[in-house]
């Protein structure tokens, strides 16, 4: 196998992995408050991804640096051409992860509100946005014969992009609900069980129709009916995972739906990287937007030696972390309170 | 001015504000980790109680700093792309790697046994959770090497070569970019850098909680708990200093050579001489003119030493080194950076880094020998001190990159020919400046309201002192219950008992 083409592979996992693992951690912020009837449900939903979350964000990281490397044609015009949600994503991005770290800082609710907010829009956006950037991908971008992308903004937001940011959206909520249910016990793995099994069907339809539409009119091959089928099999079954209320099972196929999907994803694209829709011949492909064969022997090294380490790691840290928690597993705050005692007059 | 809003100064303001922002808690976080590690090591292998509150304490700082460190850099990640996307084309083969390597090896690492260290207190051994601490510590440095042969190989490019038909710098000896002498010197001396902006902020917070607590007659808690670690503070700051100077001087040399023209810059040196003054002070017009210029306050031959390792040492101006530069690089360029602003930040960077200097000298007398201090001068040096390495270590950067403008890749004046670009040629080309100027605001904004956020938790729990001593927290339930052992729990997988950590 040539090596630009292993890049290929190897980026489509590094997404794989962001999406698969974040996607959960999106959906556990989308669905805290309407999960919620206080506080503690609050907290016990926001530390069920709690020593997870941050490692999970890395996959995108890794995923966007190793574009940089492997592909510097694809990076640049990707990331240059979908500036606006990629901004959007970013402030989204940073509300969300400081809010997971200062929330509990200060014991106070009007300070908790706030944050709650910045996790909520800040898992809600990116979770529409993925969907709507992927599917601008699959459908193809408009390339001129400098492989500068020449999109409007709002050519991004067809209708085919936005029912891709409701797809993705509905997955991520939905293998959110499905984690906090595996997650938890109590009533709080009751009520983010039902939510789950409520939310499958709707998905079902919404990521049906995406895919069926994304094969049908914009994939190159046809064997892509295969992560297709495979998706929409695995969806299925969430359906009735999440009924019999088998949560194992349900988030195994809800993970595999979504890698599924990412497969369809880089496969259609094959052996595009960013298929220009107005003139083919000014499409971004695996062989005209990588790097040299050194840079990417290189590369291949350090992800060969280090990939397999980074994944025993982190499944050591879900090991760890393996327990359900409960509501009475969360301690008291130990925020500060909201007034500075020094600078209160009425205290010592 | 004829436009009012150009998209290239507008994208350097963006490059600008995100990253001096990103390293303000950058070098905290470097720094402060391996800090944090050694208390809780000291703990670990001695089980005195006063580390184990330090360790809490701290870790707490670590924690509200690191945060904002974290979701800071992503948009480092992404903005090569998309502010710079044919600065992206032309060094992607190079400039890529480390990068991503930096994500592979440092991130992933750091984050992941961050989780493991916050939330694994109770539910690790010991010395397993002990590793974590350590695991971080080292995986922060790990990221700053990477990022910094990154750096370095746009200050000093080596190891690739140009290739004409790609048009693009490709590649052709990692060894050399990650042996690059720029990247010995520019690490070690923020490594350096970042113990220096560590150790004063713990000398500096302990300092100034020792003096309250002496004052509040806790005489005990100032002697056993705050007093060893300022002096853990001081002691790196006395190391960490050295290493500065060191790595300062081989860096500042080493720039004579590799980018004289930001040397002569940062002396404002117009002319080219033998024995060049250092000045203290310089007036006139320093905006890109070098009429007027008139140095006052210098130290003779101090720059000639700086730059060359010899008094008399011949220093090149920033005029001879224009027209050199015309004649190899091409007519019709501006090659000199702005002028005051590399003087200035330069000389900013030197003295505000010897606040903590102050600091160190002050404080290793007064907590000499067993000694604490109730002095209240001394509590105010400690608060005065602990911003400074941070507003020092800002404009070592500022100094140093706009100090390689007009360039985003300097030529290497020693070979590799046409691996260099003009910062305006790295410009996205079909992103509007509207876009632009929306993500300048954005951010600016966005980091602003953070930055208070960040100010205020940093200071009300500095401010709040390490938790009471195990023994009177019994009765509160505090979670600082020092070595819980195995986590509660029943059999059937299940957190019952309150966590000794939640969010």
């Amino acid at each position: 196998m040539d090596l630009p083409l292993l890049w290929f592979l190897i980026i489509a996992f590094f997404w794989m992995g962001y999406l698969v693992l974040e996607g959960f951690d999106f959906g556990v912020g989308m669905l805290m408050r309407p999960l919620s009837k206080g506080d503690t449900d609050r907290r016990l939903i926001i530390n069920t991804i709690g020593p997870v979350w941050d490692g999970n964000e890395v996959w995108l990281i890794v995923a966007g640096a190793a574009t940089f490397a492997a592909f510097p044609e694809w990076y640049a015009t990707m990331f240059s051409g979908f500036y606006l949600p990629l901004l959007a994503i970013l402030a989204a991005l940073i509300i969300r992860g400081v809010a997971f770290e200062y929330r509990g800082k200060i014991n106070d609710d009007a300070w908790r509100a706030r944050w709650d907010w910045a996790i909520t829009i800040g898992s809600w956006v990116p979770a529409v946005l993925w969907g709507v950037a992927f599917a601008n991908f699959v459908r193809g971008v408009r390339l001129d014969a400098d492989h500068q992308m020449v999109s409007g903004f709002f050519e991004l937001l067809s209708p085919f992009a936005l029912l891709g940011g409701a797809t993705t959206a509905l997955l991520f909520a939905l293998h959110g609900a499905i984690f906090i249910s595996l997650k938890t016990d109590g009533e709080m793995r009751e009520r983010a069980g039902r939510t789950a099994a409520v939310l499958a069907v709707p998905t079902l339809v919404v990521a049906g129709a995406f895919a069926v539409w994304a094969q049908v009119a914009h994939s190159a091959h046809t064997w892509t009916w295969v992560p297709v089928g495979v998706a929409a099999v695995a969806l299925v079954a969430v359906v009735f995972a999440t009924r019999a209320r088998r949560e194992g099972w349900a988030f195994t196929l809800s993970a595999l739906t979504i890698a599924a999907v990412v497969v369809f994803i880089f496969g259609s694209l094959y052996p595009n990287v960013l298929p220009a829709i107005n003139d083919p011949a000014n499409s971004l492909t695996i062989s005209n937007a990588s790097s040299t064969d050194y840079t990417l022997t290189i590369m291949t090294w350090v992800a060969a030696c280090l990939t397999p380490l980074i994944l025993a790691y982190q499944g050591w840290t879900y090991w760890v972390f393996r327990k359900r928690l409960t509501a009475g597993a969360i301690p008291a705050h130990i925020g500060l309170p909201r007034r500075d005692p020094a600078k209160d007059p009425a205290s010592s | 001015m004829a436009t009012p809003v150009e998209a290239l100064d507008v994208a350097r303001w963006q490059f600008g504000i995100v990253t001096v922002y990103h390293f303000i808690f950058v070098p905290l976080t470097i720094g402060l980790a391996p800090l944090v590690a050694i208390m809780q090591t000291i703990w670990t292998f001695t089980g005195k109680e006063n580390w184990y509150r330090l360790t809490k304490f701290f870790g707490k700082l670590l924690l509200i700093n690191f945060a904002i460190g974290v979701v800071t850099g992503i948009v480092q990640e992404f903005q090569f792309g998309m502010n710079w996307s044919e600065y992206s084309r032309f060094v992607g083969d190079v400039f890529g790697a480390p990068l991503a390597i930096e994500g592979l090896a440092a991130f992933f690492v750091e984050s992941t046994f961050l989780g493991l260290w916050i939330f694994g207190w109770d539910r690790l051994p010991k010395k397993v959770h002990l590793a974590c601490i350590w695991a971080v510590a080292i995986a922060t440095n790990a990221s700053a090497f990477f990022i910094l042969a990154a750096n370095s190989w746009m200050q000093h490019p080596v190891g690739a070569i140009f290739n004409e038909e790609t048009g693009r710098a490709e590649m052709v000896d990692f060894g050399a970019v990650l042996t690059n002498n720029t990247l010995v010197a520019a690490y070690s001396h923020t490594v350096a850098t970042s113990l220096l902006v560590a150790g004063t902020f713990v000398a500096g917070v302990a300092g100034w909680l020792l003096v309250r607590a002496a004052r509040n007659s806790e005489k005990d808690l100032a002697r056993t708990v705050y007093r060893p670690a300022a002096l853990l503070g001081l002691a790196t700051i006395v190391i960490a200093g050295a290493g500065v100077v060191v790595s300062g001087d081989y860096q500042g040399k080493l720039m004579y050579e590799q980018q004289p023209m930001k040397m002569s810059s940062a002396e404002a040196l117009c002319e080219g001489e033998n024995g060049a003054d250092f000045s203290l002070l310089t007036i006139g017009d320093l905006s890109n003119s070098c009429e007027g210029v008139q140095h006052i306050l210098t130290i003779p031959g101090v720059t000639s030493y700086l730059g060359t390792g010899d008094f008399d040492g011949y220093l090149p101006g920033v005029e001879d080194l224009q027209e050199q530069y015309a004649e190899q690089y091409g007519e019709g360029v501006d090659y000199r950076p702005n002028l005051a602003l590399t003087y200035w930040s330069f000389r900013l960077m030197i003295g505000f880094a010897a606040g903590s200097a102050a600091l160190a000298l002050v404080g290793l007398w007064l907590l000499r020998r067993g000694r604490i201090t109730d002095s209240k001068w001394f509590g105010r040096l400690c608060l005065v001190a602990i911003p400074m390495p941070f507003i020092a270590a800002s404009f070592g950067w500022i100094f140093t990159e706009t100090g390689r403008q007009p360039w985003v890749v300097a030529p290497n004046p020693t070979g590799v020919d046409l691996v260099w670009m003009l910062t305006a040629d790295g410009l996205s080309t079909t992103v509007p400046v509207g876009e632009v100027l929306a993500s300048l605001i954005t951010f600016t904004v966005l980091y602003t309201v953070l930055a208070v956020v960040w100010f205020t938790l940093m200071r009300r729990y500095a401010a709040n002192g390490v938790a009471p001593a195990a023994g009177a927290t019994a009765a509160t339930g505090s979670s600082d219950d020092p070595g819980a052992g195995d986590g509660p729990g029943d059999p059937g997988g299940t957190e019952s008992q309150p966590l000794s950590f939640a969010y």
